[in-house]
């Protein structure tokens, strides 16, 4: 237990090391910088003055010297400075972290919510009018963009209410937080919920089959307690190592349904960063999504071995 | 792939490839109506010229955001010009994206599972750690990511989102590589002495192929869907190309109160053609892939 810990937080670090090398070649490969982008909007052309930016900026040294700058800095926890705002990263990630962790939480809950039932209901009444209406339910979330469901809802509450539940600014009790929030987390937890139906529903399928189900139904329980406190409890562990897969979709549905909704979470600031080619910041954020999915994935790994004693990760 | 396993619907089995064909089409009617509305679009996409009623880029200050009716069907943008005419040629930029990227991603993904389930050793260990890496990004920040180091550019959409699905495709590859190499028959075929790249070309590869096309085509609904998103975000397909993600994106926010026409069609676009592809893709997964059949 303890050495496959060790192997999977060894293996981590290699992975996250990647991730940073690829991110900073690949922001680099590109000829323009943030200097001509400022040059050009401004209509600047004073050479001097552009090769002053462009040192000050670090943009002049080799490349394994600004990649080694990044990444002192990221182990002593200091991100550098942001080309745009020219203030430093750190202060302009951390804020925004809260907003999109709390949609991402949001959504999850709201997928799980809707996600788990609805695929035992479809288990359960496998090949029934219900499960036919419900995968074609599910396909489609599976098929719809969450920002055009995004701006669905926003023409629903047009038409209906006559306002547009757009984010302007802060909201300071936890209520109204929840208000402001559900909706873009219902657009985009609705594709995450179609899968985890899709993946309840087939998981199901495939316990109910077992020799135990029948074994537990020719003891004579109830179907209830059959499907809820037997089949399910199986079912549900190949749902939860899904869920790491699960949030790498979220976040990059949470790109857009930022968007959409003006929704000033970390997901949206790095569309951006990107327009501007503010590399501190790209640089950083995409390192901060890496450590957020590989970190799951570790989690989810773990808590796998937890809820399931059959499994034990030995050498 | 043979059918001669499974009971004939009525009649002696007979293995010609209509009568394949017919048999799969009527155990898998959603599988029909997904190819059906695939072929719809390709269709709109091949001939986007003959069909589409008006000219896409023409612009007409007078039609400015003129509501669906007779002469727009589907209502005009603020420029004037035709939604439908340019839904249809839409289909050409969301088609080629998707296909290529498709394409693109599943060949180098397959070639690569392959040469990793077969070399083995060190050159598999570094695959498997780029893998990782890669996988430790979402699917749309790498390809936003990729987009934004290449310029935008038709060409460059395609490989920002080829590249993120390799990945993928390499995993599933090379673990049905390593299962196969231990199948009876590719044993025999090296006792008899054939190269160990003749069996891996002759033997082992096509029996890659079912897997291959199930992700594929589950796959091209994602890539539909990512193309959308980064033209949405203004980083994808440049003008003047029409895209469906960039028509949404122009007319956004605030055309949701006063021009509703521009938001609905394109999203229907999208929606129907990777509703259409996941049909297909899960009728294909059940037919070729029975493993995973649910």
């Amino acid at each position: 237990m303890l050495s496959y810990l060790i192997r999977r937080l060894l293996l981590m670090i290699v992975t996250l090391f990647g991730v940073s090398i690829a991110i900073f070649l690949l922001l680099r490969i590109v000829p323009g910088n943030i200097a001509d982008i400022l040059f050009d909007s401004a209509g600047l052309i004073d050479p001097a003055e552009k090769k002053k930016i462009i040192a000050d900026l670090g943009l002049d040294l080799p490349l394994p010297m600004q990649y080694w700058q990044w990444l002192n800095g990221l182990l002593h926890g200091d991100l550098g400075f942001s080309y745009v705002s020219e203030k430093p990263v750190i202060d302009e990630i951390l804020p925004r972290i809260p907003i999109t962790a709390r949609l991402a939480g949001l959504a999850m809950t709201f997928a799980i919510a809707a996600g788990v039932p609805l695929g035992v209901i479809s288990a359960v009444r496998q090949n029934s009018k219900l499960d036919y209406a419900l995968r074609v339910l599910s396909l489609s979330g599976l098929s719809m963009p969450a920002f055009w469901l995004g701006l669905l809802i926003l023409m629903a509450c047009v038409r209906w209410f006559g306002t547009i539940p757009i984010y302007d600014r802060a909201p300071e009790t936890f209520g109204a937080w929840l208000a402001m929030l559900a909706i873009p987390a219902a657009a985009v937890g609705f594709r995450s919920s179609a899968l985890i139906m899709r993946l309840t529903r087939s998981s199901m399928l495939e316990v109910l089959r077992q020799d135990f189900v029948r074994t537990a139904k020719s003891k004579g329980l109830s179907d209830t307690a059959v499907t809820y406190d037997h089949a399910l409890r199986n079912a549900l562990l190949p749902v939860i190592t899904t869920i790491g897969v699960e949030t790498a979709f979220l976040l990059g549905g949470l790109i857009v349904t930022e968007t959409v909704f003006n929704i000033p979470g970390v997901a949206r600031f790095l569309v951006e960063a990107i327009r501007w080619r503010d590399y501190p910041m790209v640089q950083n954020l995409v390192m901060f999504i890496a450590v957020v999915v590989v970190t799951v994935n570790l989690i989810v790994d773990l808590l796998y071995m937890l809820v399931d004693p059959r499994i034990r990760y030995s050498e | 792939m043979s059918t001669s396993a499974l009971p004939a619907a009525s009649g002696p089995v007979t293995h010609s490839f209509m009568n394949n064909v017919w048999y799969n089409a009527r155990r898998y009617p959603l599988g029909v109506a997904g190819a059906i509305i695939m072929i719809v679009f390709v269709f709109a996409a091949l001939f986007a010229s003959t069909v589409a009623p008006l000219d896409p880029f023409s612009t007409n200050a007078k039609a400015s955001l003129a509501p669906p009716g007779a002469t727009h069907f589907m209502g005009a943008d603020m420029m004037g010009r035709d939604v439908l005419s340019r839904l249809i040629h839409g289909a050409r930029v969301s088609l080629a994206v998707a296909l290529g990227a498709t394409f693109i991603g599943s060949g180098f993904g397959a070639a690569i599972g392959l040469a990793c389930g077969y070399i083995g050793g060190w050159f598999d260990l570094l695959v498997q750690r780029v893998t990782e890496v890669m996988q430790a990004l979402p699917l749309l920040v790498m390809a936003l990511v990729i987009t934004a180091s290449l310029g935008p550019s038709l060409q460059n959409t395609i490989i920002a989102i080829a590249i993120p699905l390799i990945p993928t495709v390499s995993r599933v590859i090379r673990s049905n590589v390593l299962s196969l190499r231990e199948m009876p028959y590719v044993e025999a075929a090296k006792a008899t002495g054939m190269s160990e790249w003749r069996v891996a070309i002759v033997h082992v590869l096509p029996n890659t192929l079912a897997p291959l096309i199930v992700l594929a085509t589950a796959q091209l609904g994602s890539t539909i869907l990512t193309e959308a998103s980064l033209s949405f975000l203004g980083l994808g397909v440049p003008e003047p190309y029409p895209s469906w993600g960039r028509m949404l994106s122009e007319s956004a926010a605030e055309y949701v109160r006063t021009a509703p026409w521009l938001v609905i069609y394109p999203g229907l676009a999208i929606s129907l053609v990777v509703f259409g592809s996941n049909l297909l893709g899960d009728a294909l997964r059940d037919a070729l892939d029975p493993r995973q059949r649910d």
